[in-house]
């Protein structure tokens, strides 16, 4: 076989282990922490609840589809969750809005240190969500993807090629990084382009200014906890697609969302973006094991007999935070300049 | 009476007073100043006119109205305008979407006032697709006037528009304020920098703890031998 | 009236909480009350580190587990026999892979001070870094192979455990100066995420690094500062008590009825009996900490920490002296959790990385702190004793309720048993539900603070 197969071979493995885990991987982690930016822009506290939250809004489509599904209102193909999102929106939107009414507002309007109260208010959020979510669906682990696997399998892209090595494409990678695209690109054209979107921006950049050029605060928090109610329910959803709905998960899925949010730069959402694609590639690139990888670039004479693995796969979690500690002791502010670096 | 005017303004923090029945008024096409040492109620003054601080007593009309009841929102669009002292602009934002910003509450079409923002500010033409935080702080103070001017107001209220700046700059911005005033509009501003201000103002009101020391034209005070003794340094 | 009320709060609150925990003595047993206010009494510890951090210093400590696990890790480190046999095979080995990892950390920071090009440092640390992990691997391979199912780990030192409350202190307050230096004097979320995942680095290390404390294996049969049951049930003098306190009703028996009888007290009392040995070490040390923090809560330190948390404008003007003192105080919160958490693995008698959830006990401490009332210590202590409390018998209560629902409905009915299944999550529910309501309703908590100028 000649060596530039080989090279092709082994850019298929690394595509169908690394790359495309990665880049879906990251865009459900970008839209969590678009959602978290969004919060902390306008209502100025880290949420706490995020992970919590997204698994509230993957419960509302595991009931929704399920209900669907016993009623046999399915698409051929696509999984049935898909359809059950504009309906679990509703009732997202309407337990965040829920929330903030009953939690949040009321420090907006006594004008509390509004970053120490938030945290502190949205842990407590979290453990009512969360505690929600495990009593109605359980702790346990559980699928709710129907419809095809794949776009195409291994099997079907190795007959197509003649290659060796096959990539497969699944349908929840495929959906991820599309509803993720379109998902950013319209949060961009919003924010950019409409005179809403604009408000909100200049209700994060100076308040005090927004209010003064008439800019109603009410109406700009409502619009945020609707869109952070779009973000963390697709978000939520397409994790679970991906990797299957279990409450325990998608708590810990703070953990990198939090270090994509600081690591961008907290408060821009390019960054939180760039973040969140930083954290999923070295988690993945960094635990996976290269050997298959290098067999085929090596001659047989420099063949490694280990794992070629920088990092033990047990932790990948931890990963995030040894980013997140590196950018804080060298650039604090983030890649992306974020919000000021001192004070509340 | 005066286009806008407060009357007798008692106001306090809290437990703390810092107007004890302060007065202060302004004309159309007229600048009026007022200065006072630190701690005399030169902002509050402000605050109240603008209904982000309760007066205790005392009144706030403008043409005749009284406004006093109103929200900050209201007597915005009733023809206030507000230049705050810092954070005067969206930092993040392009020069041209400061002016949105400030026209944000207009149901019309905003495209015309935008024209003359650029016509009295033309440095603010070339820059408009820069974000306010890349100008300097003279241009970022013609931003913060041209959002100010979005609403059409009559009435400009700016707090310590020079504080902090050199002293070109200082007169780059009295020739602004001078461009808005002439443009038909009451301005009312608080300064730190008295004899400046003073030279340009039209009326000029000294405030001690909260109370009117001094009142007079521009020119009566500056003359005044009581008040250049105390507040200009001789 | 309500004066009185307000002059004893603290006297009469503590007071409704004793007599409760006596009525679970009487009513359900006393081995469970002593267990529910030993657990309590290390929580007040904790809470107390928190509170030093939080309602002295406003710093958001979100990593409480994982200043607690260092400190159960301690325990395992003094308090256990060396494994010699791993120690021979494996120990020198792992030592200078250790010391390899150290150097390469020391000269990446040594050479970046120097500012040589970022990308030599880069690779010097990388190539350290490989044979670092090179070595490592091979020396963690040959201790966990030495007997697994038993050892396969390095041991401690075999040291009596109480040296490893104040080792698991310092190596809480050595982590604690390191995250703080980090992330302190930058914005507050900063802190409290960044505790948070140090805390979850740390017990990722733990769990994962089976050559060091047996990773997900556990550590069984830690030694005891308190003698054994089974000991004090052979001790003549023991036996004697029990015979004595409850001779009105052994009289009454006959002789081999008797001898059941005693043999029965008996047991129930080495239980209890080892129970209180451990809430008088637990109550000894927590107020000795409450006296320490107290003291130094009214030294001119504590006087200057207050007046940089109340009054900006002071803090402010003291500009980079706030930073030092947070770092003291952040360092001096977590030791405290540190030596709690080896106190709390030192009760348990064994040691479970995988118990140590970060966020969910990490919040029922800040529940204890903010119910109690923030900056006070005695408030902390009274949260500690409700919040331990609710959260062991809100489980059952919840049951129960359930149980009395189930009277009323028809046996076997499938949603009732769905509930009875899930009940126990409705308590985190609860917890939730508590902190919004104090934090809204009553902020200053219980037992507000009395030092707080206002």
């Amino acid at each position: 076989m000649s060596d530039s197969i080989d090279i092709i071979n082994a850019f298929a493995l690394l595509t169908n282990f690394v790359i495309l885990p990665a880049l879906s991987y990251g865009s459900q982690l970008a839209l969590g922490a678009l959602a978290v930016t969004l919060v902390y822009s306008i209502l100025r506290f880290s949420n706490f609840a995020q992970g919590d939250s997204m698994a509230f809004g993957t419960m509302l489509v595991i009931i929704i589809s399920g209900y669907m599904i016993s009623k046999g209102w399915t698409i051929t193909g696509f999984p049935t969750a898909i359809l059950a999102i504009p309906l679990a929106l509703v009732g997202m939107s309407i337990y965040l809005l829920a929330m903030d009414r009953l939690v949040y507002k009321h420090y907006r309007k006594i004008k509390a240190k509004q970053n120490i109260v938030g945290i502190t208010a949205s842990i407590g959020v979290m453990f009512v969500t969360g505690g929600i979510v495990r009593f109605i669906l359980g702790a346990s682990a559980q699928r709710f993807g129907d419809g095809e696997r794949f776009i195409f399998s291994v099997r079907e892209f190795k007959a197509f090629t003649g290659l060796q090595q096959g990539i497969a494409f699944k349908t929840s990678q495929f959906l991820t990084i599309t509803l993720a695209i379109l998902l950013v690109a319209f949060l961009f054209y919003f924010l950019q382009k409409t005179k809403t979107g604009k408000a909100m921006r200049a209700y994060s950049d100076n308040t005090e200014l927004a209010l003064l050029s008439g800019i109603d605060p009410d109406k700009v928090v409502r619009i945020t906890w609707l869109l952070v109610a779009l973000f963390t329910t697709i978000a939520g959803t397409l994790y679970g697609l991906d990797k299957g709905f279990a409450p325990q998960q998608y708590h810990l899925l703070l953990l990198p969302i939090f270090a994509s949010v600081i690591v961008g730069g907290i408060g821009s959402p390019i960054g939180a973006i760039a973040g969140a694609f930083l954290v999923a590639f070295s988690e993945i690139l960094l635990t996976y094991a290269y050997k298959k990888f290098l067999i085929y670039l090596l001659p047989l004479s420099m063949h490694p007999s280990s794992l070629v693995q920088l990092i033990g796969t047990e932790y990948k979690y931890a990963i995030s935070f040894v980013i997140l500690v590196i950018v804080l002791l060298i650039r604090p502010t983030g890649i992306f300049k974020g919000k000021v670096i001192d004070g509340d | 009476m005066a286009y806008l005017e407060g009357k007798n303004l008692v106001a306090s923090y809290g437990v703390v007073p810092i107007l004890h029945e302060c007065s202060v008024e302004v004309e159309k096409g007229e600048l009026a100043v007022i200065v006072g040492p630190n701690g005399a109620g030169k902002s509050t003054v402000m605050r109240v006119l603008l209904g982000m601080l309760d007066a205790s007593a005392g009144s706030v009309t403008l043409d005749g109205n009284d406004i006093s009841m109103l929200s900050t929102q209201d007597r915005i669009s009733q023809g206030l305008a507000f230049v705050p002292q810092t954070k005067n602009v969206f930092p993040s934002m392009t020069v041209e979407e400061n002016l949105q910003m400030g026209g944000f509450i207009r149901k019309d079409d905003i495209s015309k006032t935008i024209e003359e923002v650029y016509e009295l500010f033309p440095i603010l033409y070339d820059k408009r697709k820069q974000l306010a935080v890349q100008l300097s702080g003279g241009q970022r103070q013609q931003v913060a006037f041209g959002r100010a001017m979005m609403t059409k107001p009559s009435v400009m209220l700016l707090d310590e528009p020079t504080a902090g700046v050199s002293p070109i700059v200082m007169d780059e911005i009295f020739s602004n304020i001078l461009d808005v005033r002439n443009a038909g509009m009451a301005v009312l501003m608080v300064e730190q920098n008295a004899q400046q201000a003073l030279n340009i103002a039209d009326k000029g009101f000294v405030l001690v703890s909260g109370r009117n020391e001094h009142t007079g034209t521009g020119k009566e005070l500056i003359n005044d031998r009581e008040v250049r003794k105390k507040f200009l340094g001789g | 009236m309500n004066t009185f009320f307000q002059d004893n709060k603290a006297f009469i609150y503590f007071a409704i909480m004793a007599l409760i925990l006596v009525f679970v003595g009487m009513n359900q047993s006393w081995a469970l009350a002593l267990g529910i206010i030993n657990m309590s009494l290390i929580s007040a510890i904790m809470a107390l580190g928190v509170n030093i951090q939080w309602g002295y210093a406003g710093l958001m400590n979100v990593g409480i587990m994982g200043f607690a696990a260092l400190g159960g890790v301690s325990v395992v480190l003094i308090a256990q026999q060396p494994v010699s046999e791993a120690v021979d095979a494996g120990g020198f080995k792992m030592f200078i892979a250790l010391i390899m990892g150290a150097a390469t950390i020391t000269a990446g920071i040594f050479l970046n001070r120097k500012g040589i090009n970022k990308w030599l440092i880069a690779a010097i640390v990388v190539i350290g870094y490989l044979f670092t992990r090179y070595y490592f691997s091979e020396a963690a391979d040959i201790i966990e192979k030495v007997d697994p199912a038993i050892t396969g780990y390095l041991g401690g030192f075999g040291l009596p455990i109480a040296f490893s409350w104040v080792i698991g202190g310092a190596i809480a307050a050595g982590a604690a100066w390191w995250v703080g230096k980090i992330t302190l004097g930058l914005r507050t979320d900063y802190l409290a995420i960044a505790t948070l995942g140090i805390s979850e680095i740390i017990l990722y290390v733990i769990k994962n690094e089976d050559w060091f404390v047996r990773g997900l294996k556990n550590v069984y049969g830690l030694p005891r500062p308190v003698p054994y049951e089974v000991d004090m049930q052979q001790s003549e003098w023991f036996q004697n008590l029990i015979a004595w306190i409850n001779r009105g009703e052994l009289q009454l028996l006959s002789q081999t009825e008797q001898i059941e009888k005693l043999t029965d007290y008996v047991r129930e009392a080495a239980v209890v009996f080892v129970k209180l040995c451990y809430s008088g070490l637990f109550i000894a040390i927590l107020v000795a900490f409450i006296v320490l923090s107290n003291l130094a809560l009214n030294s001119p330190w504590g006087r200057k920490v207050r007046a940089i948390r109340d009054n900006e404008v002071a803090a402010s003007a003291m500009g980079k002296d706030i930073k030092r003192q947070h770092l003291q105080i952040f360092v001096l919160g977590s030791a405290i959790v540190g030596v709690a958490g080896a106190l709390l693995v030192t009760y348990d008698g064994i040691f479970i990385p995988t118990s140590y959830l970060p966020l969910r006990f990490t919040f029922l401490i800040w529940v204890m702190v903010i119910l109690g009332g923030s900056g006070n210590n005695m408030g902390s202590v009274l949260g500690a004793f409700i919040i331990w409390f609710i959260w062991i018998q809100s489980g059952p209560m919840g049951l129960w309720f359930v149980e009395m629902l189930s009277n009323n409905m028809s046996e076997g009915s499938s949603s009732l048993e769905f509930i009875e299944d899930r009940v126990h999550y409705l308590r985190l529910v609860f917890m939730g539900t508590i902190l919004l309501l104090i934090m809204r309703f009553s902020p200053s908590g219980l037992l507000p603070e009395k030092n707080k100028q206002l």
